[in-house]
């Protein structure tokens, strides 16, 4: 059938096949896709304008609210700019700490995403495996943290809370158990037909189209664009560890997937050699709550890639202006051409796969036992084993089912 | 002398920057101040001439009477050149977009949240305020403050 006629089909902004408000007006004819316009900012929180109207030590708990997967990237980008505009000389063991969170945010931020790219080309066992993985990782950022994500670990001149020593083989044994698991992704995603053969050559964009359109972090790697911020521009503790930027060639979903497993065996490598090096000291230093005048740009390469974060300070306990760029923002430039010329099935997979940001901080509560009175905050091993009764209770069987250090295995 | 200081002298001779203009805060990052008349010379030469080739974002400001920008260019080895100017808030500025096409959603929410005036930005949607958020109404301007405060009166439900 050689039926011409253009159809436009609107997407959004509140559509099943996408997780976040954003709207696509998609130009059809047939199957194909003819063009794409995009609008954004449902989302838009003023988050920059709260900032000048309080002080850093608030501005740290806000700005970790821009984003609820690397909420720690944006902290840890403000604190920087911060920290650089007053001068502040962290402490080393800060500075790993801070490193090491860094890293298991990015683990548990791509592992989320391989399990949603799962789920959009129909693979939904990828999604309940990669999601079951990702539980070993949040459980132990909660117990190094406090929380799942939104961790209140960084202050204005270093950390608030230290690694405790027991908790050093806790760490080594879930980057054991999560590299034994994402090898066997790799050699899935390498070896499995059905994915190869669904990811590749959909939402294509050249490596030229990804450098004019401003592309960055894994979306732009896998362009074969060889940009890395904790390398070309290292912060925290980056310059005393040795990693590979992982870059691809096929300039498709299927090398943004290969490039985010690539870049967990990174972050692995990375975590081992900073617990192995990391100093011993105090974990922070007093700071100002007055910081002085001047201005300072942070750069961070974020699980997305590269957040950028401008603060300029007016000498009060206020910044004058703070401004951010995260890099869902910088990426969503490339995906109406990514979409040009696909057919509109791929559309969930090719907004997927540059690993769109949305929130999921839903575990920002305080679970307090039901026993009629005000009741008492529950442990979080309390909350693991009422999950797996409740669901008993409704019949689902556990006895085949291993929880990764949780209870009830 | 370090890349980034060769970077500052050749600005320095090229253009004959006032005093001041130029400014070293550390080994990967240079801040340059210009006026908007040979913004678009330096701008060229930072990205053509020197390999300043990302664009990282443009930050804006309400400086008052005035308007300033900055435009956070980095190359690749992680210099950043953070290249500022400003102009009247009744005035312009030129779009940058034939450098860089990328930089549209970053020039349209200068316009959005704090009133630029970008020549050469072509149509498009407006980014990120609503399409039916008022004219004239800038959010991150320093004397803005909201036109309607959302309020409900004493036993209405929020969905009603």
């Amino acid at each position: 059938m050689s039926d011409e006629r253009v159809v436009t089909v609107p997407i959004g902004p509140q559509h099943p096949a996408l997780k976040e408000p954003e709207s696509f007006m998609v130009d059809l004819r047939g199957e194909k896709i003819d063009a794409v316009r995009m609008r954004f900012g449902y989302n838009h929180r003023g988050i920059e304008k709260g900032c000048e109207q309080r002080s850093y030590t608030q501005d740290l708990y806000l700005v970790e609210r821009v984003c609820g997967i690397c909420s720690y990237a944006h902290s840890t980008a403000f604190v920087q700019a911060v920290e650089e505009i007053a001068g502040l000389e962290l402490p080393r063991r800060a500075v790993y700490i801070r490193t090491i969170i860094a890293e298991l945010e990015r683990v548990h931020s791509h592992l989320l995403w391989l399990g949603v790219a799962g789920h959009e080309i129909g693979f939904d066992t990828l999604l309940m495996y990669t999601w079951r993985d990702r539980e070993q990782v949040m459980i132990l950022l909660a117990r190094l943290t406090g929380n799942r994500v939104n961790y209140g670990m960084n202050t204005l001149g270093g950390v608030r809370r230290d690694i405790a020593p027991e908790m050093i083989p806790e760490i080594l044994k879930v980057v054991d158990s999560l590299e034994e698991r994402v090898k066997y992704y790799i050699n899935l995603a390498t070896s499995e037909q059905t994915v190869i053969q669904r990811l590749s050559g959909v939402g294509k964009l050249t490596r030229e189209d990804a450098l004019s359109l401003g592309t960055v972090g894994p979306t732009a790697r896998a362009s074969g664009v060889d940009r890395d911020t904790r390398r070309d521009d290292p912060y925290l503790a980056y310059r005393d560890v040795s990693f590979k930027v992982i870059t691809d060639t096929h300039c498709d979903v299927y090398g943004r997937t290969v490039v985010r497993l690539g870049e967990l065996l990174e972050s692995f490598s990375i975590v081992r050699q900073l617990i192995k090096n990391i100093p011993d000291g105090p974990i922070a230093i007093k700071a100002p709550r007055r910081i002085p005048e001047g201005e300072a740009v942070s750069r961070y390469e974020a699980p997305r890639g590269e957040d950028v974060h401008y603060v300029r300070g007016n000498g009060s306990e206020k910044p004058e202006r703070v401004k951010v760029r995260a890099p869902t923002l910088a990426n969503t430039q490339s995906v109406s051409k990514m979409l040009e010329d696909g057919y509109l099935a791929d559309l969930p997979i090719v907004i997927a796969a540059i690993d769109p940001c949305f929130s999921c901080t839903d575990r920002m509560v305080s679970l307090r036992e039901n026993d009629g009175n005000e009741g008492r905050t529950m442990s979080w091993e309390e909350v693991s084993r009422y999950g797996v009764e409740w669901h008993k209770a409704r019949g689902i069987d556990f006895s085949r089912v291993r929880i990764p250090g949780g209870a009830g295995a | 002398m370090s890349d980034v200081q060769a970077i500052a002298a050749e600005l320095q001779s090229r253009f004959s920057l006032p005093e001041g203009a130029l400014k070293v805060q550390r080994a990967t990052r240079l801040w340059i101040e210009t006026d908007k008349e040979l913004f678009p010379q330096v701008f060229d030469h930072l990205v053509k001439g020197m390999g300043f080739s990302i664009l990282c974002t443009i930050t804006g400001l309400d400086l008052g009477a005035d308007l300033g920008f900055i435009y956070h260019l980095a190359k690749d080895g992680g210099i950043m050149a953070n290249l500022k100017t400003r102009c009247p808030k009744d005035g312009s500025i030129k779009t940058i977009t034939p450098w860089f096409p990328g930089a549209d959603i970053y020039e349209r929410e200068l316009v959005d949240l704090l009133g630029a005036r970008i020549e050469g930005l072509g149509p498009g949607v407006r980014y990120p305020l609503p399409e039916d958020w008022p004219e004239g109404d800038h959010p991150l301007l320093k004397d803005w403050k909201p036109k309607t405060a959302p309020t409900l009166e004493k036993g209405t439900q929020a969905n009603e």
